[in-house]
């Protein structure tokens, strides 16, 4: 499966979740947000939002900014 | 000196809010805010870094249970792309908070208050604390506060540029016809002098990143902009001496030989 991740294609690993894709990127959840197909998914719905080959994701967090 | 700043419901500790951007490194981020005393933290929301997992994220250095991060929308040109890191930051926060930029142009960085306002107004709806980057003009402001904004936050001057309060006129009519939210001056402050200026014209707080974070030696400039603040604030409050032309001895002639 493929998708595009932060504006790059990814091949997933085995992730079917957006919990799952967290995990396999090594990103904490409470840290970041995720978009998917340009919208904004909860944290409570990660375990059970799937992922479907050539979806858009969005993975943010924060930085430095004023 | 019972003297609280409430935006929304929230109570803020400082009346000195500051940026994250521009620090050499988080190291000295942290140590800079630390130094500044403030409690409202703003950050920008951006992509994580799929690639390089090791790199450190600013909230390893920022507890967010010790300061209220407030997330902001820089780089927003229109009102769509500010309502989506607007709900980003949301996601990735604790807070309702958001510091709303729709910007008009990027070599003044001035906001383009008509998508301001349509932003403002959608997410007040929508359940968010917005505390909108405004021009310095008061019907703007007033527009705001009716759309919804939590607080009004003109610019003194433009986003780092240092020019400090460039029309204190106006951010006087703004705190002479909105008595219902705060007003933060945002932007445009160069150094301590400026921020106690906004302080003593009776603004509520003043909201800093490049002149501490650009500053030779950004720890010290954290603190003076603390105690101009703070000496501002009081300043204001206990209210000055009116300007006269001519002097009046300090004193007495009686008792003169």
């Amino acid at each position: 499966m493929i998708i595009r991740l932060n504006a790059e294609d990814y091949t997933v690993k085995g992730a079917k979740t957006v919990k799952e894709l967290l995990d396999e990127l090594y990103i904490q959840m409470d840290r970041v947000a995720v978009e998917l197909n340009l919208k904004v998914i909860k944290k409570a719905d990660y375990m059970t939002t799937s992922i479907q080959n050539g979806d858009t994701v969005e993975i943010v967090n924060f930085v430095g900014g004023g | 000196m019972d003297d609280k700043l409430i935006v929304s419901s929230i109570e803020i500790k400082s009346r000195l809010w500051v940026g994250t951007g521009k620090y050499k490194d988080f190291d000295e981020t942290a140590r800079a805010i630390e130094a500044s005393g403030a409690d409202i933290v703003t950050v920008a929301v951006r992509r994580v870094n799929i690639t390089d997992r090791k790199s450190t994220n600013l909230l390893d250095y920022i507890d967010p249970k010790k300061y209220k991060i407030l997330p902001n929308t820089a780089g927003c040109y229109n009102v769509e792309d500010a309502l989506r890191y607007a709900r980003l930051g949301r996601e990735a926060g604790v807070s309702d908070m958001v510091k709303l930029e729709v910007i008009g142009d990027d070599k003044t960085l001035f906001p383009d208050v008509c998508g301001l306002l349509k932003a403002t107004e959608i997410l007040a709806k929508e359940g968010f604390i917005v505390l909108p980057y405004s021009s310095d003009d008061p019907i703007t402001a007033q527009r705001l506060v009716d759309a919804g904004a939590a607080a009004v936050m003109p610019l003194g001057a433009p986003i780092g540029s240092g020019l400090g309060i460039r029309n204190p006129y106006n951010i006087k009519i703004i705190l002479e016809l909105i008595k219902t939210v705060p007003i933060v001056v945002d932007a445009g402050v160069g150094t301590a002098s400026d921020a106690a200026e906004a302080m003593e014209l009776g603004c509520d707080a003043v909201l800093i990143n490049t002149a501490i974070a650009g500053a030779k030696d950004p720890i010290m400039m954290a603190e003076a902009m603390k105690h101009a603040v703070i000496a501002g604030r009081y300043a204001y409050k206990s209210g000055r001496i009116p300007r006269k032309l001519y002097a009046s001895a300090s004193s007495p002639i009686e008792g003169m030989l």
